[in-house]
């Protein structure tokens, strides 16, 4: 396992160095400068002048690079240009709002993916199927700002429920709770369209399977055969399908975010971008990417668990 | 005799998509509203009872009414009008963003899969740095870079798209790479593009093109969504996730006008994953006998 968890984050070294490259270039090619941005274009051409040198802006772009390249590889996102502040420091206070949203979405869509995924399955083509193959076609065919406007008109307007700016108090964990519910059920709900539809059909190919047969015949109780048998196999198919959705909800989470006015990765690229914050734009991109690596090999290595063949084939690769 | 086969194979493809819709209700279902929602797009300059941008300020946040039928937004612009010009925003970039990834992303994809070592790996290594972002994000950065024209955002969403119409072409040129007839081809002396464009591309079309029907779907909603994060088609031009945006700073005094908006997006995005859903299951000789994945 070891050796397998090795080899695939060495893989992804120079698809991280390419990323690191593109990042740096589109980042420079965002119109308008930052040094005007920030002074306003009023400013006298010296002082714009001046803070292009403080910044840095003056220098070659190979330098500027390098430089950049030196950094992320240390972890050194750089400082923000408008507040002076470390790029960092920024993400450091909206990351526990993204992680809140992202586990939560992540946790609803699976509690409720998985019973429906295999519900439906076990009932294939009987009206119970049929209602939730609609309904999670449905899901997935709602924008999730869609989602969340709905929610937010049910629940916070007509019913008075929840709160209409979801930002929450992170030392109360009562309010961080309260303000939680409605982001992460419109998230969570899209998780869930993903989540039942991929258990249902991996349900479903595993439920035909001989050894499921075996395992009838033995006389084993059905929940025994479909929770132990069929489920344990077909949970590869349904990692896989987290595993991709997980980078979608991260940028999906943007959306959510600005309807409910939460603080987070999102709102923090949004910001960067009217700001035209370079540092903060281009330290968010690199975390995007890094955490897109990360959230891959996460799956890469939760195969393994759910399927020793897996790690055996990998390592004796 | 080139355009008897050529007439041939027009047939086949039409047989095949006809047999693939006759296996698949659901999506027969959602190609009449597809076609319906693009029939009511191309009549819509004349269909449309108002002009879209022409603003009746003394009528502004009206409910439904035998003038306005279904009222009018913040600008007393009718509604119903701005929906209909809405959709051919959503339907153009939608289509022709898919459009251009497929011939971009397919080429790619079919010289990877064809050529195979070197090529395939700095293609298919480009298309992994393309899919480390998340997608909206990535469209979110290049059209903040490019700027939000029409054409822009055909480009911005096509490029999120790419790599997965190269994923999706490279897997069954590698298959049929290996056939007697692409062997044959290359003995006789026939160039590599050739056997591409001849033998590979018709083999391979079929799967490509249900996944296109699939990420037309994903397009329109990545759509709505920068427009709706305010990078989209500039106002006053009418589009759904503008709209959507506008009626969302009223949601207390008149919900309405973010949800029909909403609801007509929601409609064409679900009638677009009923026909690629439906069209894959068929296609797909495992999910046959019912099996449907959706």
């Amino acid at each position: 396992m070891l050796g397998y968890t090795v080899r695939r984050l060495l893989a992804a070294v120079p698809t991280l160095l390419a990323v690191l490259t593109v990042i740096f270039l589109v980042i420079r090619m965002v119109p308008g400068d930052p040094a005007v941005a920030l002074l306003g274009s009023h400013a006298s051409a010296a002082a714009i002048e001046a803070l292009r040198e403080r910044l840095g802006l003056n220098q070659p772009l190979h330098v500027q690079y390098l430089q950049f390249l030196r950094g992320a590889l240390r972890g050194d996102l750089g400082v923000s240009l408008m507040s002076g502040r470390p790029v960092w420091e920024h993400l450091w206070n909206v990351l526990p709002y993204t992680i809140d949203l992202t586990l939560a979405s992540v946790l609803i869509g699976v509690a409720l993916g998985l019973p429906l995924g295999i519900v439906s399955a076990l009932y294939r083509n009987r009206f119970l199927d049929l209602a939730t193959r609609v309904l999670s076609l449905l899901g997935l065919s709602l924008p999730a700002f869609f989602t969340a406007i709905l929610l937010m008109l049910a629940f916070s307007i007509r019913l008075g429920l929840f709160p209409v700016i979801s930002e929450g108090r992170l030392d109360d964990p009562l309010d961080r709770l309260h303000h939680l519910v409605l982001p992460a059920l419109s998230l969570g709900l899209i998780m869930m369209t993903y989540v039942t539809r991929a258990t249902r059909a991996a349900m479903l190919e595993v439920l035909g399977e001989d050894y499921i047969r075996t395992a009838r015949a033995k006389g084993l109780s059905e929940r025994v055969v479909v929770l132990y048998h069929a489920l344990r196999n077909a949970l590869i198919s349904i990692v896989t399908v987290v595993g991709l959705y997980l980078g979608i909800l991260i940028g999906n989470s943007v959306l959510t975010e600005i309807v409910f006015n939460r603080p987070g990765l999102g709102k923090l690229i949004v910001g960067a971008l009217e700001e035209r914050d370079y540092n903060v734009l281009q330290g968010l991109m690199v975390f995007y990417a890094f955490l897109v690596v990360v959230i891959n090999l996460i799956t890469d290595l939760a195969y393994g668990l759910c399927d020793p063949r897996v790690k055996y084939h990998a390592d004796s690769r | 005799m080139r355009t008897a086969a050529d007439a041939s194979r027009l047939a086949r493809a039409a047989h095949w998509t006809f047999r693939l819709l006759n296996a698949s209700r659901a999506s027969a279902a959602g190609l009449a509203v597809f076609v319906a929602i693009c029939a009511l797009a191309v009549a819509t300059p004349w269909l449309a009872p108002h002009d879209p941008v022409a603003q009746d300020i003394p009528h502004r946040l009206e409910a439904p009414s035998a003038r306005y039928l279904l009222g009018t937004d913040t600008f007393g612009r009718d509604i119903l009008s701005r929906l209909l010009w809405g959709s051919r925003i959503s339907l153009t970039i939608g289509i022709a963003s898919i459009l251009l990834a497929m011939v971009v992303g397919g080429a790619l994809g079919v010289l990877a899969g064809y050529r195979g070592s070197r090529i395939d790996l700095a293609i298919m290594r480009l298309m992994d740095v393309l899919l480390s972002f998340p997608t909206l994000i990535m469209g979110l950065l290049i059209v903040a870079v490019l700027g939000p024209s029409m054409a822009n955002l055909i480009g911005a969403i096509a490029l999120t798209v790419v790599p997965k119409f190269a994923r999706i072409a490279r897997a069954p040129t590698m298959a049929v790479r290996e056939r007697e007839f692409i062997e044959a081809s290359r003995a006789l002396g026939v160039s590599d593009l050739r056997i591409m464009a001849v033998h590979v591309v018709p083999n391979i079309a079929g799967e490509v093109l249900v996944m296109a029907s699939l990420w037309t779907a994903t397009a329109v909603r990545i759509e709505a969504s920068l427009s709706f994060i305010g990078l989209g088609v500039k106002p006053p031009t009418a589009t759904w996730g503008g709209m959507i945006r506008e009626g969302f700073e009223h949601i207390l005094d008149a919900p309405w006008l973010s949800v029909y908006p909403g609801l007509c997006l929601l409609l064409l995005v679900f009638s677009l994953n009923l026909v690629g859903d439906g069209l894959r299951d068929a296609a797909d000789p495992r999910l046959r006998n019912g099996q449907s994945s959706w």
